[in-house]
Formats: C-alpha cells, sequence, structure tokens
C-alpha cells in the first residue's frame, strides 16, 4: 500500500489531497507508479505529461523518477516550490 | 529554532531572542521577507495587485527540509544561532511573510548563512503560494532566477 498526497496546484486538478492505493507489483520505481496512475486517471496523465514539471517526494525527500518504491511509503506529489 | 506557523512575527521580539541566544556574537543578519501589492510587475510597474495570497504547505516535510537548510548552513559558517519563521496561511500586503535571522561572530560568515538559507528555502522547501487578484486567484510559478540562486552555493 502506498500513501499519495497532493500539493497546491497539483492537490486542485486531482480534486483530493490524499488516497491511499494499492498498485500492482509490477510497480516498483516513481517511473512505473507515474505510468500506473496516468493510466488509471486523465487528470493525472495531464498533471504528469511531459513539459510540465512535476516534484515527487518519498517519505518527504525529493527523489527523482528512478526511486524506488517500498510498501507503505508516502508518496506526495506537487508542482516546484514557490516559499519565501 | 524553526517555526512554521499561521501567526504573524514580530521582528523586534525575534531579534532580541537570536542576540540572547548567540553568545559572544559579533554580527547578527536578519531578513525579513513581505507580501508585495504588486505581483509579476513588468519594467513600466505595470501588474497584477494582489488583495491576498494564501501559502500551502507539506507538513512534516517543511519542518525537515528546513532544518536540514539550518544544518548545512551552520556546517558551513559556524553560525552562533539561527532563527527561521515561516508563515502558511492567507496574508496580505505590506505582512511578514518570512524570517531569517542568523549571528555568527563576523559578519562574512553572517551575511552569505543568511543568504544561503533564504535562497534554499524558496526553491527547496515545500511551500506553494497563491495570489488573489479579486477577479480570481492562481498559483505563483517558480521562477527561474531562484533555482539559479542555488547554484552559486554549489560547490561540487
Amino acid at each position: 500500500m502506498l500513501k499519495i498526497q497532493y500539493f497546491a496546484s497539483v492537490r486542485e486538478a486531482m480534486a483530493r489531497a490524499e488516497e491511499t492505493i494499492e498498485p500492482p507489483e509490477t510497480v516498483r520505481t516513481v517511473a512505473d507508479l507515474v505510468s500506473y496512475l496516468a493510466s488509471e486517471d486523465a487528470k493525472f496523465a495531464e498533471i504528469s505529461s511531459a513539459g510540465n514539471p512535476l516534484l515527487v517526494a518519498i517519505n518527504h525527500s525529493v527523489v527523482d523518477r528512478d526511486a524506488e518504491l517500498s510498501a507503505n511509503d508516502e508518496v506526495a506529489f506537487f508542482p516546484p516550490m514557490t516559499g519565501g | 529554532m524553526i517555526n512554521v506557523q499561521q501567526d504573524p512575527f514580530d521582528v523586534s521580539v525575534e531579534y532580541q531572542a537570536l542576540k540572547e541566544s548567540a553568545g559572544d556574537a559579533g554580527a547578527i543578519v536578519t531578513f525579513t521577507g513581505l507580501v508585495r501589492e504588486l505581483y509579476d510587475a513588468d519594467t513600466n510597474g505595470a501588474g497584477n495587485v494582489i488583495k491576498s495570497l494564501t501559502l500551502e504547505h507539506y507538513p512534516g516535510m517543511t519542518e525537515k527540509c528546513l532544518q536540514e537548510i539550518v544544518a548545512e548552513a551552520n556546517e558551513r559558517w559556524s553560525l552562533l544561532a539561527t532563527r527561521v519563521i515561516h508563515r502558511v496561511g492567507e496574508m496580505h500586503p505590506g505582512d511578514e511573510i518570512v524570517f531569517v535571522g542568523v549571528a555568527s561572530s563576523h559578519r562574512q560568515n553572517a551575511f552569505a548563512a543568511a543568504e544561503f538559507i533564504m535562497d534554499y528555502l524558496k526553491s527547496r522547501a515545500p511551500f506553494w503560494k497563491k495570489q488573489d487578484t479579486g477577479d480570481g486567484s492562481h498559483w505563483v510559478e517558480a521562477r527561474e532566477t531562484d533555482s539559479q540562486a542555488i547554484e552559486r552555493w554549489q560547490v561540487d
């Protein structure tokens, strides 16, 4: 199981802040997860399409698309940060 | 010390607290970030006048990121004390959004560390700004210059 969180413009586009999912076993990396979510949800496909900057964090650390997932990870999707 | 909070802060109170916790500091640099009234202003000064700004963050990750940024600044510049406050929620033009205060023995380290912390905070800590111009609200886009600002600190 993975806990998925969405923030800012991504949260608004997905019309939800979080969800818990059980992806198929073939989903091993962040890239796999992005493809899987895009196949399940047209909105996510749009958000994660090429040229649209989408950041991913696993357990509170920003990671690359080849990062590997573990059971019960908290995975967050969000746009580039604009603090300060 | 790091705080992510809705409440406003008082710069003079924060300065005093920083000074008291800094021991024999020779320099204190403080930075305060404010909500501007004009956003996306072009070179002629024309732009959107904002009514309010709402800051969203990722609780848990925000604090972790800020702690990592401050720890790195401490390591690089041997600071005597640091204070970071970032507000979240709704704010208005003129309101303080962020405070960074650093104390060190000499000014060079204090200036550099304050700038380093702000540069990293802007594009590495999970905060997002949404501005309301009165006829609709939209998310502020990340600036290329903010991510470039980090590059000058990278030593590898």
